[in-house]
């Protein structure tokens, strides 16, 4: 396959279990999906349903219990520990619910913690500017608002320019301005360095923005969708 | 099991749990402390406790009186005397044994038997064989120590020379005395039981032997005086200065028992100065942990209180876990304390001949112990548990804000401008918490400072027998005579084989006084520039010694209270026994005992004396040392002789056994208190920080990365604490130096390098094992659970 149309992640089959015997919880039961190259792609479903550990596979933060993960021509189940901390360090982005900022370090110097560890990074400046707080760069976690700090989290996420960025409910410990100014930083990210972005998320308004859209029950997909016109977060509301 | 339990105390189990290791190394910290204070002061207790019963049931004499010959009559006069219980008379000299196997001339003891069995003053305990026949005139009784030094049992023969003529005597029977419960020939500093030896001989064979027919040369005396000896003492000599009476003295200068009394404040020393040590650690280790387990917990506390759990209701939760922490604690402390102390016990009958040693701390040692044990926990916990009490619901369920760094100095960005993000957070998370930096670095100093405390003193004590054998005394063999004799002795000395180099001295006893002030001492006249056996001032240069008045030890001149240049009365004890005044003309410096010095021509000017010695110090060729000890043996003019290298190797074992241990153990809980202090700030960081650094994880940071940031701040907490745990270092051993200050010992406060660098280097390896500890928890971070969950 050309590199063009290789998806940018491939799983295979993707099943996972927390315990043995009665007590066993199937959090995955075999998942199989490919996000292509830059897509904004939105994972909704209710609580429980596997979204969470799904996404941290992808990204290589957690291994399934059976199943193959791709990303570009690298089988990440195949790599050891030490070789996924390579990979998450050169091509993931992460953003979580809570925040997650190291609080003794600035907005400025959360970001340089991954632009100095990076291959190919922009500077802190740029990224902090490309999620508006170009202004508050100097300030700690402790002097920055919730909406603020998530914004931070983001601009560290995508500073390494990483191929994929993966958000587990990034909104969903603010409101909905500050939420959608959050989203917005992640669309622009998507559509300006064209990184492949991945949205956990309970709200199903949220979904207009995605490329595609995909619906997690009881450890399966259970539909996909694609949507051919997303509009801008500035439109959504809830 | 743990379903049975209420809820709360389910969280109870399983946050202790959690933290065992860190609650395993409070409690041993703890037990370190309450263990060495149950050892020392049990020990303290059950030494005082022996010696006391094993001298009222042998009924160990209350003083002495040696005299030159007094006749038996007198003992009459004596018993009248007010004060005086019980007197008895007996014969007691000085002897050269000879035993098979042995080269050089052993020094020792004889005395009388008493006529007749039954209850004396000084009994001793017949350990086996039988009395000697009173028939039998070569029949003796030998001091255990000394027996089983040589392999001597009942029936086997030894050589002795009494009195100038050599005799060969069997042994009856093995006994133990309390004159001797620390066997140690005078002059000496530690015990040799090879080469001092004690025999008790037929009343009548040893008169015989010198010339003490119907007399005696030494009273023993029960007394009723108490405290208030001294009237009873001047009478004494009084009443028997006719017959050669040297000065009376008490228990206070019995040597055994002033060796005893030594060990005994020592101990009393580390019992006070030990376990406080380690009891103020362990109260900051429960403050630390238990402090910032209630700031972690803090919602929780919130939520309980919401729930409707009363103050003390959490208050109690947080308590019992203390109380866990605590009684772990003293489980661990009684049982080393017992292991510990019996150990000791058995290292001590090594030294101390009792019938009987056992270890037994009476029970309020143990009250004592662990009253202090829960004084120290409840004052680390009071703030922590202050502060749940307090804790206001609403407030504490709002969750906390991130901390606050904005505040870090000036001075700080400037300094970290240039470095990585990761020592950018070690410097800024330690300047955020200043309290808890200094807190671990103060904790780990002390451990430090312990390591100091502990080893130093071997540094010291070698100083110190390397001082009094390399550059006070170096002669190598000191010969005393008989009877004190004219200098040309000296020449006879120097005719048997191997005799290179010889100086004479002489010693006589006397009394000093100044003012209310009185000790007994023996004066020694020496040549005014010896080269052999030399008075040294305090910086250890030689001294001439002036051709008038009196040179005084430096811990002499403390206890009579006099210095350079004042007037001191001395009443000589022995031949015309003149009693003059004496300028103090110089202070010198000995580590051992007390000494007072004198011009010997000048000394027998005084006492209108031809040029007479009592022995003389004398250096030998190595090669021909058993020729020339052949030779003294066989000389009937000699009384006694020390051999300065057997006394120096005798000391250095000894310093192996005792002082060895004692560092050894010491080291031990110094290096178990560091990796208890830095083992549980890293574990509380880690507690503290775990999301912080999963989320670094998440990032693409590496293991090493993230456990570099934590342990890269105990790194620098541990480098931070060797200058101040090398100072606190100093000041422990400052203090045990003045505390170690005694009549029969004083240590001089050196601290050799090599003492700094391993105690240092016991830290960091303490550290870098709490951190490898620490290190291994990094790797199984489990990033995903950490995430999911706020705080
Ligand atoms: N460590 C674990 N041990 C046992 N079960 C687990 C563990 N982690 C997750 N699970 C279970 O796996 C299932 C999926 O969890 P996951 O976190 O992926 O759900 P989610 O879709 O992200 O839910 P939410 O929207 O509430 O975040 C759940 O049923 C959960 O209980
Ligand atoms: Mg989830």
């Amino acid at each position: 396959m050309e590199p063009e149309n290789l998806p940018a992640i491939r799983a295979e089959g993707l099943t996972k279990t927390y315990g043995s015997g009665e007590s066993t919880v199937h959090a995955l039961r075999g998942v199989s999906l490919s996000v292509p190259r830059g897509e904004m792609v939105v994972l909704l479903g209710p609580s429980g349903s596997g979204k969470s550990t799904l996404l941290n596979i992808l990204g290589g933060l957690d291994s399934p219990t059976s199943g193959r993960v791709f990303f570009d021509h690298d089988e990440l189940t195949a790599f050891d520990d030490r070789h996924l901390t390579q990979f998450r360090r050169e091509f993931v982005g992460f953003v979580f619910q809570f925040y997650n900022l190291i609080p003794s370090l600035t907005a400025r110097e959360n970001v340089a913690l991954v632009t100095e560890i990076a291959r190919n990074p922009m500077t802190p400046e740029q990224a902090l500017e490309l999620v508006g707080l170009g202004k508050r760069m100097d300030h700690f976690p402790a002097q920055l608002s919730g909406g603020e700090q998530q914004r931070v989290a983001i601009a560290r996420a995508i500073a390494k320019q990483p191929r994929v960025l993966l958000c587990d409910e990034p909104t969903g410990a603010l409101d909905s301005k500050t939420g959608i100014v959050v989203l917005e930083a992640i669309a622009r990210v998507n559509r300006e360095l064209g990184t492949t972005t991945m949205v956990i998320t309970h709200n199903a308004a949220i979904a207009r923005m995605a490329d595609r859209i995909l619906s997690m029950a009881d450890g399966e997909i259970q539909r996909t969708e694609t949507n051919p016109a997303p509009c801008a977060p500035a439109e959504l509301s809830w | 099991m743990i379903e049975f339990l209420a809820p709360l105390d389910r969280k109870l189990a399983r946050d202790l749990w959690a933290i065992k290791g860190q609650a395993l190394a409070i409690a041993v910290v703890i037990g370190c402390g309450v263990g060495m204070y149950l050892m020392s002061k049990g020990m303290l207790a059950s030494l005082a406790d022996t010696r006391a019963a094993y001298y009222e049931r042998y009924r160990f004499a209350d003083v002495w009186v040696p005299v030159k010959r007094a006749p038996s009559a007198q003992l009459a006069h004596i018993t009248e005397l007010p004060g005086v219980r019980r007197a008895e008379t007996r014969i007691r000299a000085g002897v050269i044994l000879d035993v098979e196997g042995a080269s050089a001339p052993i020094t020792g003891e004889i005395q009388s038997l008493p006529f007749i069995r039954g209850p004396h003053i000084n009994d001793f305990v017949l350990r086996r064989g039988r009395y000697p026949d009173p028939v039998r005139e070569e029949e003796v009784l030998a001091l255990e120590a000394f027996a089983d030094a040589h392999n001597l049992a009942p029936g086997d023969h030894l050589y002795a020379i009494l009195n100038g003529t050599k005799k060969k005597l069997t042994i009856s029977g093995i006994a133990l005395s309390p004159e001797y419960v620390y066997a140690i020939s005078p002059g000496e500093i530690v015990p040799d039981k090879k080469r001092f030896g004690v025999l008790w001989m037929n009343r009548d064979a040893l008169a015989n032997a010198f010339d003490l027919d119907g007399a005696f040369n030494e009273v023993v005396l029960l007394t009723s005086t108490g405290d208030n000896q001294e009237p009873l003492l001047e009478q004494l000599d009084r009443l028997l200065k006719r017959y050669g009476a040297t000065g009376a003295y008490g228990r206070d200068q019995q040597i055994s028992d002033q060796f005893l009394t030594n060990e005994i404040q020592e101990l009393e020393t580390l019992g006070r100065l030990l376990p406080p040590i380690f009891l103020l650690v362990a109260a900051f280790l429960l403050n630390v942990v238990i402090g910032r387990l209630v700031d972690t917990e803090r919602e929780q506390i919130g939520l309980l209180k919401a729930f409707g759990y009363s103050n003390s209701a959490v208050a109690l939760h947080y308590l019992k876990m203390i109380g866990v922490i605590t009684f772990l604690g003293i489980v661990v402390g009684v049982a080393l304390g017992l292991w510990l102390g019996h150990g000791l016990a058995r290292l001590y009958m090594d030294y101390f001949k009792f019938p009987f040693l056992l270890f037994r701390a009476p029970p309020e040692v143990y009250l004592v112990g662990i009253g202090f044990c829960l004084l120290v926990s409840a004052a680390g916990t009071f703030t922590a548990v202050r502060k749940v009490v307090r804790l206001d619901p609403a407030v504490a369920m709002v969750p906390p804000p991130p901390p606050d760094y904005s505040r870090s100095g000036r001075w700080l960005e400037m300094l970290t401008r240039w470095i990585d993000q990761p020592s950018r957070m070690i410097l800024r998370h330690l300047y955020r918490w200043p309290k808890r930096a200094a807190m671990s670095c103060i904790g780990i100093a002390m451990s430090m400072g312990l390591l100091i405390g502990a080893s130093f003193s071997m540094d010291a004590v070698m100083v110190m027998v390397d001082i009094s054998f390399n550059v006070i005394d170096r002669q190598d063999v000191t010969v005393n005579f008989v009877e004190p004799r004219n200098i040309r002795a000296v020449q006879d000395v120097l005719h048997a084989p191997g005799a290179m180099t010889a100086e004479p001295f002489r010693a006589i006893p006397v009394v000093l006084r100044n003012g209310p002030r009185t000790r007994r001492e023996a004066v020694i006249g020496l040549a005014p520039q010896p080269e052999l056996s030399r008075v040294v001032d305090t910086d250890l240069n030689p001294v001439v010694l002036p051709d008038y008045g009196i040179v005084l030890s430096d811990k002499l001149a403390e206890l009579l209270a006099i210095e350079t240049g004042d007037t001191l009365r001395m009443e000589v004890r022995t031949g015309r026994r003149p009693e003059v005044d004496v300028v103090v003309s110089g202070i010198v410096k000995t580590y051992m005992g007390t000494a007072a010095f004198m011009d010997l021509a000048e000394m027998n000017r005084m006492l209108r004396d031809d040029m007479v010695i009592s022995g003389t110090y004398l250096l030998i060729d190595p090669e021909q040392a058993d020729a020339f000890y052949r030779a003294l043996k066989n000389t009937p003019v000699v009384a006694g002789v020390s051999l300065q290298e057997q006394a120096q190797n005798a000391f250095y074992d000894t310093l192996q056994d005792s002082l060895g241990t004692f560092v050894f153990f010491n080291t031990l809980f110094a290096g178990l208190i560091a990796i208890g202090v830095v083992y549980n700030s890293a574990r509380i960081s880690l507690s503290e920080r775990g999301r912080e650094l999963a989320s670094l994880r998440v990032l693409g940071l590496t293991r090493g990365e993230v456990s570099y940031i934590l342990l890269g701040e105990l790194a620098v907490l541990t480098l931070l604490a060797l200058p101040l745990g090398a100072l606190l270092g100093y000041l422990l051993a400052w203090t045990l130096v003045q505390s170690f200050d005694t009549e029969l010992f004083r240590i001089p406060l050196i601290i050799n390098p090599s003492t700094y660098g391993h105690a240092a280097l016991v830290v960091l390896f303490s550290a870098a094992a709490s951190g490898l500890l620490v290190h291994r928890r990094i790797q199984r971070l489990d990033l995903i659970a950490v995430l999911k969950t706020r705080e």
